[in-house]
């Protein structure tokens, strides 16, 4: 007698034969259930696992908590930090003020391409010095051309600038009210606040990178590695949507500092406070009497990518 | 005691009026205080909180040496004090034009009103109209502080020489690492 169940036989199967074969099948799906079952359950944290780690394999997206769950992570998570860094880290989660709408100016006829607004975001928003995260880029541009984000030049390191000829458009996070990047997001892991801050919840987001991909200006980066934060130069005043130290495999990205424009009094975000020219302006664009709303009211101001239609919150213009 | 009641009857309004300058005392010396500076002054400072004027060291105030020298209106070239000054600003312009001759610590606008150095701001927007509005609502200019709170702003002299006043060049910070440098 032949192989019972081999298709390559030439007898065509009884209806036995076949029911047989189905139990056998049904009973290696059961099989490949089980064993997946067991990695999975390898894979969770054991019960010897601290509390912490479970704690953070059940925690639920950041829009699903109740203020006491908040609370709790905020808690577990100062902890962890202050252990890490050895200082006495803050993480806050200060909600949107009420009536007000985040607006940026940056005159490009001010700008000298400098990069203190670079290294000042990077020291107050804890982001990896290696590998080198950077939430501003500074494109070098010429006069002659105009923005022509072709001929952008990004690594310029001339003596002293500004550069004869050329301008500089500091590009980052635009903060757009129709923004691409919370669109694609499959796990709602990024949102827009309702002050127009679009921020990422580091605890749900899933390192797809979909957003990277989505974004037309580059402003999100990944954290391929563990981030290289010296713990004497980490900044202990931290938001939990902003600049709290990021796990690996999630993206970041430019909040406008929410960690100090939220707060009341609120400060200006870093990149305004350090640029050396008076570049950066920050207001409320729900505010007619605030700086942004003069800007725009009164100089020629532009969005970048306009035809994109992602309605950038972040106004460039030329005040001369 | 018919004598007497008279005086009696003034004693209450005398100290009514004792009373009463006593009370007004106070106020009338604010007053006096307030009239000193002129409305125009206390509003611009009121308004524009500027942090000092970023003298040279030892150079102010003015009138330590000048104080004991003839004033000389005669326009020349310096050549035994402030050398090290080069007037790169706009053409045809010398010292007295924007420093007044008979108060050295101050400066003076075109109406010949005087303004301290830390009202500089008053006597560049003379000519500098369109920076001076936009510098009042922060749009020229750095502006430090709280966007919903009390700002800061910083005089012209803070970021512009004013006998030089073209903004110097800076050594730009190191570019970003090249994806292809990454490890």
């Amino acid at each position: 007698m032949k192989t019972r169940g081999n298709p390559q036989e030439d007898r065509p199967m009884s209806d036995t034969e076949t029911r047989e074969q189905r139990i056998f099948r049904l009973s290696r799906r059961k099989a490949l259930k089980g064993l997946a079952a067991g990695v999975g359950a390898l894979a969770i944290p054991g019960r010897k696992a601290s509390a912490l780690t479970w704690q953070d394999f059940l925690q639920k997206n950041f829009r699903e908590l109740t203020r006491a769950e908040v609370q709790t992570i905020i808690a577990r998570l100062e902890k962890e930090y202050s252990a890490r860094f050895k200082k006495d880290v803050k993480v806050k989660a200060t909600p949107p003020i009420e009536g007000v709408l985040y607006g940026y100016g940056l005159d490009l006829s001010r700008c000298i391409g400098c990069r203190r607004c670079v290294y000042g975001c990077v020291d107050e928003n804890n982001q990896s010095r290696d590998p080198q995260i950077q939430w501003i880029r500074v494109l070098q541009l010429e006069k002659e051309k105009g923005v022509d984000l072709e001929h952008a030049e990004y690594y310029y390191n001339p003596k002293e600038v500004p550069a004869p000829g050329h301008f500089y458009m500091p590009v980052q996070c635009q903060q757009c009210r129709l923004p691409p990047c919370v669109k694609v997001c499959p796990v709602q892991a990024t949102w827009k606040e309702n002050d127009g801050i679009v921020v990422v919840d580091y605890n749900w987001c899933i390192g797809c990178r979909y957003c990277m991909a989505a974004c037309p200006y580059g402003a999100r980066h990944f954290n391929w590695k563990k981030a290289g934060l010296p713990a004497g130069e980490m900044n202990p005043e931290t938001h939990y949507l902003g600049n709290r130290p990021r796990p690996v495999g999630v993206v970041e990205k430019c909040t406008f500092c929410i960690q100090r424009t939220r707060e009341q009094p609120g400060k200006y975000p870093a990149c305004v406070e350090v640029c050396p020219t008076g570049t950066r302006k920050f207001g409320n664009l729900l505010d007619p009497e605030s700086e942004i709303r003069y800007i725009i009211e009164n100089k020629r101001v532009f969005i970048l990518k306009e035809d994109l239609n992602t309605q950038p919150q972040f106004y460039y213009f030329y005040a001369t | 005691m018919k004598g007497k009641k008279p005086y009696l009857a003034c004693l209450p309004a005398v100290a009514a009026a004792v009373l009463l300058l006593v009370l007004a005392a106070p106020s009338r010396a604010a007053h006096g205080n307030g009239t000193k500076e002129s409305p125009k002054e206390e509003s611009s400072t009121l308004q524009f909180p500027v942090p000092p004027p970023p003298f040279s060291e030892g150079i102010f105030p003015c009138s330590e040496c000048h104080a004991e020298m003839t004033p000389n209106p005669k326009r020349r070239k310096l050549e035994e004090e402030h050398t090290n000054i080069v007037l790169n600003h706009g053409q045809g312009r010398w010292c007295l034009d924007c420093h007044d001759l008979k108060n050295r610590d101050k400066l003076h606008l075109i109406s010949g009103e005087k303004v301290g150095f830390d009202e500089s701001y008053r006597l560049c927007g003379q000519c500098h109209g369109d920076k001076y509005r936009d510098w009042k609502v922060g749009v020229h200019g750095k502006r430090t502080g709280y966007w919903n709170g009390k700002k800061e702003y910083l005089l012209c002299p803070n970021c512009h020489n004013p006998h030089n006043p073209r903004f110097k060049p800076l050594a730009p910070k190191p570019p970003p690492v090249r994806p292809e440098d990454i490890r």
